[in-house]
């Protein structure tokens, strides 16, 4: 609920009255925006009255009366402007609905005009419909202040992450200048050279995952839509996990068709499936394996990627797809990541009217599930 | 072991692990014995077994407030033993504090505060007043 003050300034007590008994109970409802408004107006005698008034608390709202004894409406007007009382919606209230009269009203910076005589539903009419004007400029604008909080917030964590590699890769580089003869056996010399390259790499992925973020969003960059067979993206996935899984003793099957296809961006499709089989990989026991299942129901492709990993519980899983969620515990501690991979997954499956899920138990494994619209390829 | 040529053992625990080894690797070439931990977990059960000279520790490990904890912990079970707790909340959050206040030395327990990025010569400065060289 919102009570928005209206100050009626007019020197007949009748039409002060009036106002004030048309609008004490009325309601104005704005659903769209869930908002149900109320009035609370004050009265003003004059105009000399209404600029003190507007002074100690300025209205939402200024009925203001053209012809009144002393300063009139018009000069009233006059005198807010350039004030910051300027920005009140005012309803310009003539006698004589003289076309000139409002015109100059409205060139004054009066949002409306009404003509006496009116009716209680006029004025209500009129008092609607600068509420819902006011009302929507403050949500739009409280909208825009939030958005403009999230862009901040993200740019500070972005900020944070650029900054770790950088300190850690800079730390060696010190060492290297002003210590020499702490880097002196062979096998310190390796290790300090395979720390900066696996940072470095994880700075370039995150910057990759950026742009990719970016791209998404803006809509920028043309898409380039086709037949793509998901069967050889997810083994092309497999491939470009292989080296790691292998290292660490983790097998990795195919459960498909051999060929399904689906109109879609390649590259995408090749994001979604390099990131959800790489975190299976990344995220798994050693010895562990993973199952990268792709069917057809109905109208809708499902990926489904298994692990038996170490999983998480149901409160880290709600977080998991927004940006810069990384769950952080003894067992992701030395697992490098962007932050950003599965929230672009989930960006892109939106894309393709569909979602992804997360179905885990801590230390068991987990089961990601994008369902993609196989007639949705976002472009309409 | 004579005593004299006993190498002094300093406990790092921090749990950004490249942070860890470059201070293992100075350390080491400062002439020191290293422990290192990535947790105050496991910085408690170096502790359990070993007696370090010194500890550095990190503010924030797996809670914000890990360093403090443990600098709480070292400090009850051997007063003798100093601290010095290293954090970048300085430069992250603009949160300030050191020691030099009686009131704030009263609640954290730690000898020196340094903010991270650490410069190695106020970092060997501080531990060769702590305890002298390795």
């Amino acid at each position: 609920m919102t009570t928005l003050k209206i100050l009626v300034a007019d020197d007949e007590p009748g039409m002060r009255l009036a106002v004030e008994r048309a609008l004490r109970s009325f309601r104005l409802d704005l659903p769209e925006i869930g908002e149900e408004v109320h009035f609370e107006t004050s009265p003003a005698e004059s105009g000399e009255q209404a600029l003190e008034m507007i002074g100690n608390s300025p209205p939402d709202i200024l009925l203001l009366d053209h012809k009144m004894q002393g300063i009139s409406g018009l000069e009233v007007l006059e005198r807010l402007r350039g004030t910051e009382s300027q920005d009140i919606l005012t309803v310009m209230v003539t006698a004589y609905a003289s076309l000139e009269t409002a015109v100059s009203a409205i060139k004054k910076g009066a949002f409306d005009f009404l003509a006496k005589p009116f009716t209680p539903q006029e004025l209500k009419d009129t008092v609607s419909k600068a509420a819902e004007n006011l009302i929507m400029a403050r949500h739009a604008r409280r909208l825009e202040q939030e958005k403009r909080q999230v862009r901040f917030q993200f740019i500070s964590v972005l900020a944070h992450e650029l900054k770790a590699p950088l300190n850690a890769i800079e730390g060696y580089l010190n060492i290297m200048r002003e210590q020499p003869e702490a880097m002196q056996s062979r096998e310190t010399y390796e290790r300090v050279i395979e720390r900066c390259t696996v940072r470095t790499a994880q700075m370039r992925k995150l910057i990759v995952d950026l742009l990719e973020t970016t791209r998404i969003e803006s809509g920028r960059k043309k898409r380039e839509l086709a037949q793509v067979d998901l069967a050889a993206a997810a083994r092309a996935a497999i491939e470009t996990a292989a080296p790691e899984a292998q290292q660490r003793g983790i097998e990795i099957r195919l459960e498909a068709p051999g060929q399904i296809t689906m109109t879609a961006d390649r590259s995408e499709i090749e994001i979604i499936l390099n990131n959800l089989v790489s975190n299976a990989v990344k995220y798994n026991r050693d010895g562990g394996r993973v199952v990268v299942k792709i069917e057809q129901r109905d109208s809708r492709v499902v990926i489904a990627v298994s692990d038996t990993g170490i999983g998480m519980t149901a409160e880290e899983a709600a977080s998991l797809f927004q940006e810069f969620v990384r769950i952080k515990n003894d067992k992701t501690r030395n697992i490098l990541g962007s932050g950003l991979g599965l929230s672009i997954v989930k960006k892109l499956a939106l894309l393709y009217g569909g979602k992804v899920e997360v179905a885990s138990t801590p230390d068991e494994g987990s089961t990601f599930t994008a369902t993609l619209d196989r007639a949705d390829c976002g472009e309409n | 072991m004579d005593h004299k040529s006993r190498k002094k053992t300093i406990l790092v625990a921090d749990d950004d692990i490249d942070y860890l080894g470059q201070m293992q690797l100075l350390l080491e070439a400062a002439g020191f014995e290293v422990l290192t931990a990535e947790s105050r977990k496991e910085a408690e059960e170096i502790l359990a077994r070993r007696r370090p000279d010194l500890a550095v520790i990190d503010l924030m490990m797996e809670h914000q407030d890990s360093g403090f904890v443990l600098c709480y912990h070292i400090k009850k079970k051997d007063p003798s033993i100093p601290v010095i707790l290293v954090t970048a909340v300085t430069s992250e959050t603009g949160l300030e504090f050191d020691t030099t206040t009686e009131e704030e030395r009263s609640w954290i327990k730690a000898d020196r505060v340094l903010a991270k990025p650490i410069r190695y010569e106020q970092l060997y400065a501080e531990i060769g007043r702590l305890i002298g060289k390795g």
